[in-house]
């Protein structure tokens, strides 16, 4: 499997933003094992990096790599949804149940 | 006390008149129209001007047209976006759709980056002004009706609070009806400002509405606008124009010693007079008569064309004995013909006053108004009279239009129905069929604060222009379409009857 690199952008430390990095850590760890990298970045402390991505809403989870380029706006708590956006829903099978 | 609202002019030609001075300071404005009514060219006219005109630097939050593409679309009027931007007076937010882009909603989220970015946008430029085109598609963007709303909601009192002026800008669905969709109204704004871009018998017709100014005054109703390169958006508030003009006793000469007297003593210098005849009565050599009369007493003159070529009025006027090219290069005559059909008759309105201005003329003769009648509905027409008459009036210039009748006799024309109550002279120019012959007859219908003569007299034109004559004694009718001889006898009885009365 190759490598994944995630980018988490959040406005500030609220309760939704940590409970959206904890959901992440956690699928990641399950499903990706050590083969992931997670940056998160804080669009307060760094907005002309948001402006860069166009990123409007807050939490946005970029899966940059592996291709394509995802985005997954929300706090990622519905897991089902989170594994779709992020391509993994499919990881182990044909690629034609995905919509199911 | 209370301090009231301070206004932040918006440099937008004519819409700070009927705004009374231009946007509620530090608040929100609602700007909201069908597509294609010009709301991006007002929001991006409001932060130019900010900047070229006011001094205020400004953000421009677009989620509809990519900045790209904003940058070169504005070029045509003037706005060199890109210099602004480096010269630190304007900055974007870029939250235009990335079609190529899938997007997945997982659970709940707010517009915190967008506001993070619009603040820092802000501080980085010290904007004054924000724009946010368009609002509606953040809810094509993002599925969540309710929570988009209280997010922009959110947005919104985030600008109150940076004291900035902002405008949003809104799609209608319909002209007439709601003030725009998903009920943004009701949340974001305490003003609301309506483009219109309506059909009227098969012609377009752009007007604003300042729907409410919350806390400060505005004029109400429809004002007509244009958007014209180098310069956008131009509202012209015709209504609004006060008649506050001085009416002055001095008489100027209309060209003719004959009408002259006919009138009493010559024209009023800051009247407007229209002339009405039906096609080869006369109108245009009246008009050539204005002129020369213009220069021989050494006025300047303006003359508006819209039937003629330049080439056609120049060979009228010389077998008149007129030389138009000798009075052009003198610099008592300026002749500007152009087609009705080549510009909407706000952009001719626009364009008048720009004629004006520059040359600065004591008179405008307009050949005809009839002429631009057909290419606008009656009340755009309405407007255009009103506008160019208080223009020229207030600048103490006799004016002079001419009106085609659609039939040969009598009759009147849907132009002088609409416009005659504006002008103060209207002078008639009938035919008169007499014995199998057409001649034709002149008349002062009316003449406002002078006594004019009553009798229709005979008109005669030659190689010199034209001659009044004597008037017909004999005929009644003329005015109706359709002349009858009197016999003398019954003419000899009916005086004798009056005078027997009068003693």
């Amino acid at each position: 499997m190759s490598k994944y690199t995630l980018k988490l952008y959040i406005a500030g430390r609220t309760a939704r933003t940590e409970q959206a990095i904890s959901t992440l850590r956690q699928i990641c760890e399950e499903e990706l094992g050590r083969a992931y990298e997670l940056a998160v970045i804080d669009i307060l402390e760094r907005p002309q990096l948001a402006e860069n991505e166009k990123i409007l809403a807050t939490p946005t989870l970029v899966k940059e790599l592996p291709p394509p380029l995802r985005r997954v706006v929300g706090d990622l708590s519905n897991r089902e949804r989170l594994l779709v956006g992020l391509d993994l829903a499919v990881s182990d099978s044909p690629k034609l149940e995905s919509g199911d | 006390m209370v301090e009231g609202l301070k206004k932040t002019p918006t440099g937008i030609r004519g819409f700070d008149f009927i705004a009374d001075g231009g946007l509620p300071q530090g608040r929100t404005v609602l700007v909201a129209g069908s597509a294609g009514s010009g709301k991006t060219v007002f929001a991006t006219q409001f932060l130019a001007a900010g900047v070229q005109v006011e001094g205020e630097n400004g953000v421009f939050v677009t989620f509809e047209e990519h900045p790209k593409d904003l940058r070169r679309n504005m070029v045509s009027f003037g706005w060199d976006i890109p210099t602004l931007e480096a010269e630190g007076k304007w900055a974007f937010v870029d939250a235009s759709p990335e079609p190529a882009q899938e997007v997945e909603i997982v659970g709940d989220y707010d517009f915190g980056a967008l506001l993070a970015r619009i603040e820092h946008a802000a501080r980085s430029v010290s904007a004054k002004r924000i724009v946010l085109d368009s609002i509606g598609c953040v809810f094509s963007h993002f599925p969540n009706v309710s929570r988009v709303r209280y997010e922009l909601f959110r947005i919104a009192s985030a600008l109150r609070e940076m004291d900035l002026t902002a405008v949003l800008t809104a799609e209608r669905t319909e002209e007439y009806g709601d003030i725009a969709r998903y009920g943004v109204e009701e949340f974001v704004a305490d003003s609301v400002v309506i483009l219109r871009n309506v059909l009227e018998d098969e012609k377009r017709r752009r007007t604003i509405e300042i729907l409410k100014l919350r806390g400060t005054t505005h004029r109400k109703g429809e004002y007509p606008f244009t958007v014209i390169p180098y310069e956008g958006i131009i509202v012209i508030p015709l209504s609004a124009i006060e008649l506050k003009q001085r009416s002055a006793n001095v008489r100027v000469t209309s060209g003719n010693p004959d009408l002259d007297r006919m009138c009493g003593g010559g024209l009023f210098r800051d009247s407007i007079i229209l002339i009405s005849g039906a096609t080869g009565t006369g109108k245009t050599l009246m008009v050539t008569h204005f002129v020369s009369g213009a220069a021989a007493s050494g006025e300047r003159c303006l003359l508006l064309a819209y039937e003629e070529s330049r080439e056609q009025l120049g060979r009228n006027a010389i077998g008149w004995g007129v030389d138009f090219d000798a009075l052009e290069k003198q610099g008592k005559l300026k002749v500007v013909c152009e087609y009705p059909e080549s510009a909407s008759l706000e952009d001719h309105v626009i364009h008048i006053k720009e004629q004006i201005d520059s040359f600065k003329p004591t008179r405008v003769a307009i050949d005809s108004v009839s002429a631009l009648e057909r290419i606008s509905t009656i009340r755009g027409f309405r407007e255009f009279v009103l506008a160019v008459t208080s223009f020229i009036k207030h600048k103490e210039i006799t004016g002079l239009f001419t009106a085609t009748t659609p039939t040969l006799t009598g009759g009147s024309s849907v132009t002088e129905t609409h416009i005659s109550s504006i002008t103060d002279t209207i002078i008639l120019l009938r035919y008169v069929e007499l014995y199998g012959e057409m001649r034709r007859g002149v008349t002062v219908l009316k003449m406002r604060g002078s006594p004019h003569e009553k009798e229709i007299r005979e008109l005669s034109i030659d190689h010199t222009g034209m001659h009044i004559g004597a008037p017909f004694r004999n005929v009644a009718g003329i005015l109706a379409g359709n002349p009858v001889q009197i016999a003398v006898a019954e003419m000899e009885r009916l005086d004798q009857l009056f005078t027997s009365v009068g003693s």
